[in-house]
């Protein structure tokens, strides 16, 4: 496949209406600018999924992307509420959110069996808590060597996971470093990758900790500087507090959000 | 020279009070944050900062405005993904000490951070569970950090995010001790060592417990011998002006 492909094409080729889809970056490295690219192109019905929904996903749920979210903490890091997430749950605006819940460690684990093409994962956690009444996704196993009963997730396989990384290399291959978060993971769980990537590079330097994916398990490379922005790229960026800080503004109010999707051409369709 | 305090400042200082040299302490954002950080430069330069993003002994500069700043990263000695803090460090029992807030909290420490009403059609969505769950059932020991309110302190959780000792305080199934400490803005609850009821041990300064009963959504056990926590010393409200102002120390 000829890479890089244009962020568009990208989007346009690999998630459809109706998928399940996985954009990652654990506070950093947050794919914003394919986020806005799969608005712009008026996708609608997607099943979200993200540890933390963050800023990224509270557009997209204001949007009207999407018709469910799996997440596991759904804050407005360092600032406060999900003003648009907390809309579609209560007062369903734009239109119902249906939520399912998970603890970090849930749903980094259901990734991990999604990744390893397992149908669910093991974990010693849940236990007494409301969260196991979700019981498509959340069981019990008992151990077959000790007996111990633990929790089980099932395994997340999205249709589409995106991921915004430092570099790619000519052929196509990714690398990422600092904070990597549950992209290794969500990339191999899904059936489609995408990667945005700050720049190429003849050449991965020595980084230690780094994570590196090579390109046949990706379907689709788009240079986008700066696509992480508000989150950052180490080595590239730093994050953009007071816009997390102003995000609480713009979004506490119907009018100021759609006002600033708007301005972004990101308006939102009609609803269906 | 003596600073003034609020509440607040009392509370952190209280929590920051409790993380002993050497803890491994997995750090959220918020007043854990803070209380870590001011114990980090006072008291307990060996306490080991864990952030759930990944950084391990993080040594930030300043304080970060979120668990994600590029500071933790850039001075752990470890960077982990997500799920290795989860399965290896948090799952396995490699934390000593983990704090968590919660927006309800009953008698018996169990944590409501998913929904105010009803789940499915709730008159307040949450942020929801995060870390907390993991680290309720797993760290050797839980501080909860929250404000002491009618709001806050009820009778019954409308949902179990994290449990703290179960509905009835006998039910906790878990490898570490759960929640030994409730700091409030009125002062520190412990769970009694027969029922694991939360029962109010100290009061901070000037705080009387009419005060604390009347911010108590259940009838308050109080210990026959309540202690008064130290005021903040001179040196603990500077750093804790100075770790606010994001000073980098």
């Amino acid at each position: 496949m000829p890479r890089p492909v244009h962020l568009d094409e990208a989007i346009a080729t690999h998630v459809h209406d109706g998928d399940t889809v996985a954009l990652e970056g654990f506070t950093h490295l947050i794919p914003f600018a394919a986020a806005h690219e799969i608005a712009r192109q008026g996708r609608r019905h997607l099943k979200l999924v993200r540890m933390t929904p963050d800023v990224v996903y509270d557009q997209l749920i204001g949007l009207g992307v999407a018709d469910e979210l799996v997440f596991s903490y759904g804050g407005n890091p360092g600032v406060g509420s999900l003003h648009r997430l907390r809309d579609a749950v209560e007062k369903h605006w734009p239109h119902k959110l249906v939520v399912h819940e998970h603890s970090h460690a849930g749903l980094a684990n259901a990734y991990v069996a999604g990744a390893g093409r397992l149908p669910f994962a093991v974990l010693r956690g849940y236990r007494g808590t409301d969260l196991e009444q979700q019981s498509d996704i959340i069981s019990r196993v008992t151990c077959p060597f000790t007996g111990e009963e633990l929790a089980a997730v099932k395994a997340v396989n999205p249709d589409v996971t995106v991921i915004h990384a430092q570099l790619a290399d000519p052929e196509g291959n990714v690398m990422l470093w600092g904070l990597t978060g549950v992209q290794r993971e969500a990339v191999l769980a899904a059936d489609r990758a995408i990667v945005t990537v700050e720049e190429i590079v003849d050449e991965f330097p020595e980084r230690t900790g780094a994570v590196i994916l090579p390109e046949w398990a990706l379907k689709a490379v788009s240079v986008v500087p700066g696509g992480a922005w508000p989150s950052y790229a180490l080595g590239y960026s730093t994050r953009d507090n007071d816009f997390y800080q102003q995000w609480d503004v713009v979004s506490r109010d119907r009018g100021a959000f759609l006002a600033w999707a708007k301005e972004n051409g990101l308006e939102a369709a009609a609803d269906d | 020279m003596t600073e003034s305090w609020n509440s607040a400042d009392m509370m952190n200082v209280a929590a920051a009070r409790e993380l002993h040299d050497g803890d491994v302490c997995l750090v959220g954002v918020g007043p854990p944050n803070l209380a870590a950080n001011l114990a980090r430069h006072t008291h307990a330069p060996g306490c080991r900062l864990v952030y759930e993003s990944g950084a391990i002994d993080a040594k930030p500069r300043r304080l970060p405005l979120s668990i994600g700043d590029d500071d933790l990263a850039a001075t752990a000695t470890s960077v982990v993904s997500v799920p290795e803090m989860f399965n290896y460090w948090v799952g396995a029992g490699r934390i000593d000490v983990g704090f968590l807030g919660a927006a309800q909290i009953d008698r018996f420490a169990n944590i409501n951070t998913t929904v105010i009403g009803d789940h499915d059609n709730p008159k307040t969505r949450l942020p929801g569970a995060g870390g907390a769950p993991e680290i309720a059932a797993n760290a050797g020991r839980v501080i909860v950090i929250v404000k002491q309110s009618l709001r806050t302190f009820v009778e019954q959780v409308d949902f179990v995010t994290s449990v703290g000792y179960g509905p009835t305080g006998r039910e906790r199934q878990a490898p570490g001790a759960g929640p030994t400490l409730v700091i409030t803005d009125h002062g520190v609850l412990e769970p009694d060592p027969a029922t694991n009821e939360l029962t109010m041990t100290r009061l901070h300064p000037g705080v009387t417990v009419e005060q604390a009963r009347a911010a108590t959504g259940w009838d308050l056990k109080v210990a026959d011998s309540i202690q008064t926590v130290p005021v903040p010393t001179d040196t603990e409200l500077d750093m804790l002006r100075r770790l606010r102002a994001r000073e980098v120390i």
